[in-house]
């Protein structure tokens, strides 16, 4: 039972970083999805279809935060405790964002009136487009650095967190999120919604490439350290790559290539703060580094055994899942279902 | 400061709602997914089109309830570092690991396969399918038990040393955590009680269609189960309750003394179980009890001559070891929870055994005089009742072990995060409790309307003649 010879909260450092990453990645197109109900979703079969192309997956996709925020507690419970009691109304925000988009999903299809599913729509739209900014804002703010106290306790106010370089932290991941999301949908459906789809992802693309360059060169200049400016050039050149690949209908390889520049971005972000892990603003001596927010290393050994034999399994069955749910969502699927349901309640009589 | 705006008070009114609301729904996405398994393995098994329906009117059930169950988790998971961010601080080192432990090893699992099954029905080999909800059963168990082994540390620490240094608690020994006694006793304890409640759903619900005369070719066999289901599991729940007496006296025996709020210590015949006392307000002096006699001795000891420390001796031991406080918890709160958790408990388990006396070989209830109404009312009535003697149980779990939080090692006060304001707890507390009453109105319609509904007719394909389940779509 030893990892000797490793350095084991670096590696944990890394983990986290790939446990959010796998969350961008993933929730990101959900939280795409789901924002782009407002203008791909015509009318309910619409809406349908685009719910249905993340139906199978959003839970196991936003299981990964849950398991991120586990992986911080166990690993690093001063960064842990730091982070989630000074960015405490920021959480409560994106917490009820994701009660409200969670329960919509299953409940949005229980009743046949237009009313009550518009309503659940309205909840799915708002409780994707929240997160999706605000996890910017909070990761803009860790590489910036908060002001902290002697004992490591966040020391300024909620409206401290929405500094001009947070919130275009936070416009970065709403744009790329919204744009990967658009590009899961060409993905993911056939069509007139999926011609549709990619008209948007060209449109919103634009846009992301702007806000992306923008903030990773301000993260650059002001905190650009080691591995940070290779990171970052691959996720502005996967990001141009994905957008013309979606210009000529490629959108698998479109699709590929948002994930890379999403999970290259999270990760520049990971190694702007290396070795640090909550930098203080006022006073330096009161950050949070990797040693000095660590859990001993019994733990982290146990934990690290835990990961090593569990993470390719579970990576292994969630590529099997999407695997099983390949194919393509089309209004023939939704009609086809409704014309099933209908007989059977027909023969119910 | 205003006193309405400790921050103390409002977290620890906001966990406790939190929890108990997220443990509405826990129990029922545990007992319900080994349920729908079942029914399914039935079906698979003998391709009988009720066994289908079953699965299907259950299955629906249990999906609008395990999505509360989803949301209200991801609260608890972020509250710890929220609301209390030094107990984080002091335990995260130990405590975490069970935690992500059942994030890795139970919560992947659940999300994937439950995404599989609603949706897999015409994607995967009948057989694979069936697999998949049997894996979601088993990931709910698995989380239970790292959820409960965490808790467990809180009410006996084990596995641990203190770091001076650093001036925290550090896991020493991941077994010894992983198999604390108190844990090992729990566990049984609350995944059967989990059963009861499930029990109580199916029986309320196929109580509801027996008394209106519908459905009875699927709503028979379903009670039939409910009913076997609820006696088992009431059966085990209270073996199990006795275990974690044992180990709970031993761990904490404060625990124990306030649950039946014996003052000095006794022994034999004189450590009698009260069922029913009325107090003065204050608890200390007692106007009329009806008691049974060595009850409470067995109960904590196993034994008719055993000794149940009374709560002065331990508050003066408690003093001795720890300094000078107060380390009674709210008498009245963990009394009267603790009867109401056996009370209910055992009734429940009286009534259903009663059910199935009535219920065998296809009778129609009837006892005596009473109208066959009444009988289904009192039916129809077991799921809120088992899923009231589940929280109250915990609520006796978590105020009788006040005021600690980590049982000997950590105040509650001591856990509390230092920099979040009253008023911010307060913003909070109104929002989740304005969210989570809305969503509990709107659950329980879903939930009603469903069984209303009753289990809808599948299709046959013409050819084999088997019953083919539609293609799932949101
Ligand atoms: C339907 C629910 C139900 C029923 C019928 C019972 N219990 Fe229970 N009990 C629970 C549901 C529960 C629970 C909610 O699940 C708890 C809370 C924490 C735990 O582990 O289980 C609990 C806790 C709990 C504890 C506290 C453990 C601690 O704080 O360390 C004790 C001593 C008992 N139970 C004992 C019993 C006995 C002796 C019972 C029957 C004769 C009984 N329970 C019936
Ligand atoms: C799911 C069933 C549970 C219920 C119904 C429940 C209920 C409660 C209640 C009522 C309180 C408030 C007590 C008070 O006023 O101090 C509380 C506090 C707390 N419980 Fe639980 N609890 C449950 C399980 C757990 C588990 C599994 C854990 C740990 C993993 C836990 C950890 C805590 C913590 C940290 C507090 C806050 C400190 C405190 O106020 O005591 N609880 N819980
Ligand atoms: C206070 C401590 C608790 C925390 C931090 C917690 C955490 C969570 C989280 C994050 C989820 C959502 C998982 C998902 O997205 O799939 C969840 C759901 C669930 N929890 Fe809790 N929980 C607590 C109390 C409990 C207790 C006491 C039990 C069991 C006895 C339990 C068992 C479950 C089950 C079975 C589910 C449903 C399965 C699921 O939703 O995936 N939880 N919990």
């Amino acid at each position: 039972m030893d990892l000797a010879g490793f350095d084991l909260p670096t590696l944990w450092f890394w983990i986290v970083a790939a446990l959010f990453i796998g969350y961008f990645v993933l929730d990101g197109f959900d939280f795409g999805v789901g924002m782009t109900l407002q203008f791909l979703g015509r009318d309910d079969v619409d809406r349908r279809v685009l719910i249905n192309t993340i139906g199978p997956v959003w839970d196991l996709n936003e299981t990964w935060v849950i398991v991120a925020g586990a992986a911080l507690f166990a690993a690093f419970p001063e960064w842990y405790a730091t982070l989630f009691s000074g960015f405490y109304l920021a959480l409560l925000v994106i917490l009820l964002a994701l009660i409200a988009r969670g329960v919509s999903f299953e409940y949005r299809h229980q009743r046949p009136e237009a009313s009550w599913k518009a309503r659940f729509d309205l909840m799915i739209i708002i409780g994707s487009a929240v997160p999706a900014m605000l996890w910017g804002v909070a990761f803009a703010n860790i590489v910036q650095g908060v002001p902290l106290d002697a004992e490591h306790n966040y020391i300024g106010t909620f409206f401290d967190l929405l500094s001009p370089y947070a919130l275009l932290g936070g416009l970065t991941t709403l744009m790329l999120f919204f744009t990967h999301g658009a590009v899961f949908v060409t993905l993911k459906t056939a069509g007139e919604i999926r011609e549709r789809a990619q008209r948007l992802a060209a449109r919103s693309g634009a846009i992301t490439v702007v806000v992306a360059a923008a903030f990773l060169l301000w993260t650059g200049f002001a905190h650009g350290a080691g591995w940070f400016w290779p990171l970052a050039a691959v996720a502005a050149a996967s990001l141009v790559a994905a957008l013309l690949a979606n210009l000529r209908g490629a959108e698998g390889v479109s699709f590929t290539f948002m994930a890379v520049s999403i999970a290259t971005a999270v990760a520049a972000l990971f190694a702007a703060l290396f070795p640090d892990v909550m930098p203080a603003s006022n006073d330096a001596a009161n950050g949070l580094t990797i040693e000095n927010a660590a859990s001993s290393p019994y733990t982290l050994t146990v934990m690290s055994w835990t990961a090593l034999i569990f993470l390719p399994l579970i990576l292994a069955y969630q590529g099997w899942t999407y695997w099983v749910f390949r194919k393509r969502i089309t209004r023939q699927t939704i009609e086809n279902a409704e014309l099933d349901q209908s007989a059977a309640e027909e023969a119910a009589r | 400061m205003n006193e309405l705006l400790d921050p103390l008070l409002l977290a620890r009114w906001q966990f406790g709602l939190t929890t108990i609301y997220h443990f509405l729904f826990v129990p029922i996405t545990i007992g319900m997914a080994t349920t729908v398994a079942i029914f399914q393995t039935a079906w698979v098994r003998t391709d009988k089109v009720v066994y289908l329906q079953l699965t299907r009117f259950f299955g629906t059930l249990f999906l609008i309830n395990f999505a509360m169950g989803v949301v209200t988790g991801i609260v608890q998971e972020f509250q710890f570092g929220m609301n209390w961010s030094e107990y984080s601080r002091f335990v995260g080192d130990v405590f975490g690991a069970p935690l992500a432990l059942e994030g890795l090893l139970a919560f992947f699992l659940e999300a994937t396969f439950i995404g599989l099954w609603i949706f897999g029905w015409d994607k995967l080999p009948r057989r694979l399918h069936l697999a998949t909800i049997w894996i979601v059963a088993a990931g709910t168990v698995l989380s239970a038990y790292f959820i409960i082994a965490a808790n467990a540390f809180m009410q006996n620490p084990v596995g641990y040393a203190i770091n001076e240094a650093k001036g925290r608690a550090e896991l020493v020994d991941i077994w010894e955590l992983l198999t604390n006694p108190v844990a090992l006793a729990a566990f049984p304890h609350t995944i059967f009680a989990c059963f009861m409640v499930t029990a109580g759903l199916i029986i309320s619900a196929a109580a509801w269609h027996l008394a209106r005369g519908q459905h009875r070719e699927s709503m028979r066999p379903a009670l039939r189960l409910g009913l076997w289901m609820m006696v088992i599991a009431a059966a085990l729940t209270t073996f199990f309750g006795d275990q974690l007496s044992l180990s709970m006296v031993a761990t904490q025996p404060m625990k124990m003394a306030a649950a039946e709020a014996t003052f000095n210590t006794v022994c034999g015949a004189d450590a009698s179980f009260s069922v029913f006392t009325l107090g003065t307000p204050d608890g200390y002096t007692e106007l009329f009890s009806i008691r049974i006699p060595y009850l409470l001795s067995l109960l904590s000891t196993h034994s008719l001559d055993g000794c149940v420390e009374g709560i002065i001796d331990l508050q003066g031991q408690y003093e001795s070891l720890y300094g000078p406080g107060d380390y009674t918890p709210i008498i009245w709160i963990t009394y009267w929870s603790f009867r109401w958790m056996i009370g209910l408990g055992l009734a429940h388990a009286a009534i259903a055994a009663v059910g199935l006396w009535l219920t065998r070989g296809g009778r129609e209830p009837r006892l005596f005089r009473i109208p066959p109404r009444l009988i289904w009312g009192v039916a129809i009535w077991s799921f809120p009742l088992s899923l009231g003697a589940m929280i109250v149980g915990w609520i006796f779990t978590e105020m009788g072990r006040q005021p600690w939080l980590v049982f000997g090692l950590l105040p509650t006060e001591s856990g509390v995060s230092p920099n979040v304001s009253g008023l911010e707890v307060l913003i909070s507390l109104v929002a989740f409790t304005l969210v989570y009453g809305t969503l509990a109105v709107v659950e329980f319609r879903l939930i009603v309307r469903a069984i209303q509904k009753g289990p809808a007719t599948p299709s046959v394909d013409e050819q084999t003649g088997r019953a083919e389940p539609a293609t799932t779509v949101y």
